[in-house]
C-alpha cells in the first residue's frame, strides 16, 4: 500500500455524505442504506464487500441514480462528485455525466448488454451520446477500445451480437463501453461473479491495468474476500444497509475488528490451512422489513453481542489511524445516538 | 460389497472391494441436430473418456471450469442421462445399462443435491412432502411414520419442525439448500452426488452448507462425489481431487499433493488464478489467454495444447493418457 501514504491529503474525487436510501414497501419507507458516509479518493479502488441484501448494489445505483423510479428514492445526504453534488443535479445534467465521468459495470454480462444490437452499435452509442464524433471515427475508436479490453480479432466482433461471444468476452465489452469516454469514476458491481475462476483472473488484471493507464478511480463491489484482497486499497465492509468497518485492505486482512468482518473471513476456506470446520455466522441478513430499529443491526446474529448491543446503535468511530469501526465493542466515548 | 460381480470390466485395474463407485471410459455425447431431415450432423463431446472411482466414505471432489462436462458426468453416473459408451460400476455391481426396476433399486443407493436451491424445489408442495416423497415412493409407510421420518431429517440437518408445513419460498437460499439435503438423505443413500452445491449461497450461509454436509458424511458414513467450480471450496470438502478440461480428467490425485504440486499446466493455472484472501501474498500468476474451445470440434491431441504455454509438436497430434506419474497421483499430459 505505498500509493496510500501519498493519497492521504488529495481532494476526494467522490464523497458521500450520510446517503440514506429508502424503499416504499406498501407505503412505508424501508432504508436499505442507511446513513453511509465514505470517500473515494483520486485513482484509488475501493471495495465494499458484505452478503447479499446487504445494500451494496442500492449503494451504487443511489450514486449513479439509477434506482428503481417510483420505488427507491435517496431520501437524504449528498453524492459529491468531482466538486459538484449530483442529487441536485436533473436528469438532463445527469444523463451527461452518467456514462462520461462516471460509468458502470454490472454484475451479468448475458443481460446487460441488447441482444437485438451489435457489439459495435452498443459501444459507439455511448460515444454519441458525449462525444461530437462521426460515424467513421466512431467505429474506429469501438475496434480500438475492443482492441484495449483484450478482444482478438477486434474488426469481426464489432459486428457481432453479444449471444455470440462467451461470457469473459461479454464482459470485456461491457468494461470497453464502460471505458469508452474515460471515465473518473468506475463502478464496478460483482464485474467477475458470473465467470469462471481463470477468466476472473483475465479480468481482474484488465481492470487493474485500465485503472492505472488511464488513472481511473473504481468502486469495486463484491462478496469475494480474495478479489478484494488482489485489488483493492481501501475496504467498506457493510453489513445491513450500514457502514460496519472501513479501513486499508492490509489492516483489514491483517487486524480486522468488527466481529462480523472477523466471522466473514472466518467462513472462507483457506487454501494453505487445514480447518476441519469452518466459521460460520449463524441466521441471515434481516430483510429490509424486519431491520432492527435501535441497536446494532448484527447484535441478534454476533456471538459478543452485549445487552446493550440491542438498544444502542453504535456509531462508525476511528478507533485507530484510518480504521472505522462501528461496534460497541470498541466504542471509546460515550454513544450519542441512543434509543430513539 | 461380497457380490463377486460377473462383469468384470477391466483386466488391468483389479477392481478393489472397498470402491463404492468405479468409472470406466465413460463418455456421453449430446447428438447435435441439423439439416433438413434433422439428422445427427455431431456430436457435443461433454463427458470424452473419463475414468475414476470413489472409496466408500471418500469425498472426491471434481473441478473445472463451466462447461467442463462436470455436472454431465454427474448426472450419468445416477443414470440420468444414458451414456455413449463405458461403464459404471456401483457398489460392486455394473450399472451402465440396467433399466426399470433394476434401475429404480439403485436410485435408492444415489441420490443428487442440486445447485440452484431457488429451482430444485416443488413452490406448490409442502416441505414435508418434499422430503417425504422419496420414501413413499419407495416403502409402505405410515402417513404418521412418514412424518415421523421427515421430522427427524428436518432436526439433522439443522431445520425447526415446523418447516414441515411451509412451503419453499418462505425460506433463505441456505435453509433452501438444506431442504435438499434433507431429501436426498431421506432413503439413506450409500453415494450422494453434490452439484455445486454451494455456489449460489453467500460466504457465511455456504460454511454452515459445507459443515453441515460434513457432519452429516460422519454420521451416515456417505460417500460424496462432491462437484463445483470454486477450489478453495473443494479442497475444504475433498479427500481425493480430479480436474477436468473439455470432458477430459487431466488430473487426480491427493487433495494435498493437487495443491502443493500440481502437475499439468491447467491445473497450474487454476490455482494460481484463485485470488487470495490475503494482500500481503504475491502470487505468481498463469494468465490463460482465450476460451475453453468448442466440445463438439474439441482441438486434437491434447484439448489443453492451444492455450497451454508449454505445448510441444507433440501435443497437437497425441492425446495424452492418464498415467501414474507419483503415488496417488495421475497426470494426463506428454510433459511427464
Amino acid at each position: 500500500m505505498s500509493t496510500k501514504k501519498s493519497l492521504r491529503n488529495e481532494a476526494p474525487l467522490l464523497e458521500v455524505k450520510n446517503l440514506q436510501t429508502a424503499f416504499d414497501i406498501e407505503g412505508t419507507d424501508y432504508n436499505a442504506v442507511d446513513n453511509v458516509s465514505f470517500k473515494v479518493k483520486p485513482r484509488q479502488i475501493v471495495g465494499v464487500v458484505g452478503e447479499s441484501g446487504c445494500g451494496k448494489s442500492v449503494m451504487s445505483l443511489s450514486i449513479m441514480k439509477l434506482l428503481p423510479k417510483g420505488i427507491g428514492k435517496v431520501k437524504s445526504g449528498e453524492i459529491i462528485f468531482d466538486g459538484i453534488n449530483l442529487e441536485k443535479m436533473s436528469e438532463a445534467q445527469i444523463n451527461k455525466i452518467r456514462g462520461k465521468d462516471v460509468s458502470m459495470i454490472f454484475q451479468e454480462p448475458m443481460t446487460s448488454l441488447n441482444p437485438v444490437f451489435t457489439i459495435g452499435y452498443q459501444l459507439q452509442e455511448v460515444l454519441f451520446n458525449h462525444l461530437k464524433i462521426s460515424k467513421q471515427e466512431a467505429r474506429r475508436k469501438a475496434i480500438a477500445l475492443l482492441k484495449s479490453v483484450g478482444i482478438s480479432r477486434p474488426e469481426k466482433i464489432v459486428d457481432e451480437y453479444p449471444h455470440q461471444l462467451s461470457g469473459g468476452m461479454r464482459q470485456r465489452v461491457m468494461i470497453a463501453i464502460a471505458i469508452a469516454c474515460q471515465p473518473k469514476l468506475l463502478i464496478a458491481d460483482e464485474p467477475t461473479t458470473a465467470l469462471d475462476v481463470t477468466v476472473q483472473a483475465q479480468i481482474l488484471e484488465l481492470l487493474k491495468e485500465i485503472q492505472e493507464v488511464n488513472d481511473m478511480s473504481v468502486i469495486l463491489i463484491t462478496h469475494d474476500l480474495g478479489v478484494v484482497a488482489e485489488m483493492c486499497d481501501e475496504v467498506i465492509v457493510m453489513y445491513a444497509g450500514k457502514i460496519v468497518e472501513h479501513t486499508d485492505v492490509d489492516t483489514l486482512f491483517h487486524n480486522p475488528k468488527h466481529p462480523y468482518t472477523r466471522l466473514l473471513m472466518g467462513a472462507i476456506p483457506k487454501m494453505d490451512e487445514k480447518e476441519e470446520r469452518l466459521s460460520s455466522i449463524q441466521g441471515i441478513v434481516p430483510s429490509l422489513i424486519n431491520m432492527p430499529k435501535v441497536g446494532c443491526r448484527f447484535a441478534h446474529r454476533c456471538p459478543q453481542a452485549m445487552p446493550e448491543c440491542f438498544t444502542v446503535t453504535p456509531l462508525l468511530e476511528e478507533v485507530e489511524q484510518d480504521h472505522e469501526v462501528a461496534c460497541l465493542l470498541f466504542e471509546t466515548s460515550i454513544p450519542r445516538e441512543g434509543v430513539k | 460389497m461380497s457380490k463377486v460381480s460377473i462383469h468384470k470390466i477391466n483386466e488391468n485395474v483389479p477392481s478393489q472391494s472397498e470402491n463404492l463407485l468405479e468409472i470406466l471410459n465413460l463418455k456421453t455425447y449430446y447428438p447435435v441436430k441439423g439439416g433438413f431431415f434433422k439428422r445427427t450432423v455431431g456430436n457435443v463431446k461433454a463427458v470424452d473418456n473419463i475414468s475414476f472411482d470413489i472409496k466408500k466414505g471418500e469425498t472426491l471432489g471434481l473441478v473445472g471450469e463451466s462447461g467442463c462436462g462436470k455436472s454431465t458426468a454427474g448426472r450419468t453416473i445416477l443414470r440420468l442421462l444414458k451414456p455413449t459408451d463405458g461403464h459404471i460400476r456401483f457398489d460392486g455391481k455394473d450399472i451402465t445399462k440396467v433399466s426399470g426396476k433394476s434401475l429404480r433399486e439403485i436410485r435408492k443407493d444415489m441420490q443428487m443435491v442440486f445447485q440452484d436451491p431457488y429451482a430444485s424445489l416443488n413452490p406448490m408442495q409442502m416441505i414435508g412432502d418434499i422430503i417425504a416423497e422419496p420414501i413413499y415412493n419407495f416403502s409402505k409407510k405410515s402417513k404418521a411414520e412418514l412424518k415421523i421420518e421427515v421430522m427427524d431429517l428436518l432436526d439433522k440437518v439443522g431445520l425447526p419442525q415446523d418447516a414441515y408445513y411451509k412451503y419453499a419460498h418462505e425460506f433463505s437460499g441456505g435453509q433452501r439448500q438444506r431442504i435438499g439435503i434433507a431429501r436426498s438423505l431421506a432413503l439413506r443413500p450409500k453415494l450422494i452426488i453434490a452439484d455445486e452445491p454451494v455456489s449460489a449461497l453467500d460466504v457465511s450461509v455456504q460454511s454452515q452448507v459445507l459443515n453441515l454436509l460434513k457432519d452429516l458424511q460422519k454420521e451416515f458414513e456417505l460417500t460424496f462425489l462432491f462437484i463445483a467450480h470454486d477450489l478453495s471450496v473443494v479442497k475444504h470438502m475433498s479427500d481425493r481431487i480430479g480436474v477436468m478440461y473439455l470432458g477430459n480428467m487431466v488430473e487426480i490425485a491427493d487433495k494435498d499433493s493437487l495443491y502443493a504440486e500440481p502437475l499439468h499446466p491447467y491445473t497450474q493455472a487454476l490455482i494460481s488464478a484463485i485470488p487470495s484472501p490475503d494482500p500481503r501474498v504475491k502470487k505468481e500468476r498463469i494468465i490463460l489467454k482465450g476460451d475453453v474451445p468448442s466440445p463438439i470440434n474439441p482441438p486434437s491431441g491434447c484439448p489443453f495444447h492451444p492455450r497451454c504455454s508449454m505445448a510441444m509438436e507433440e501435443c497437437s497430434r497425441s492425446k495424452p493418457v492418464l498415467k501414474e506419474v507419483k503415488p496417488s497421483h495421475r497426470v494426463a499430459c506428454h510433459l511427464y
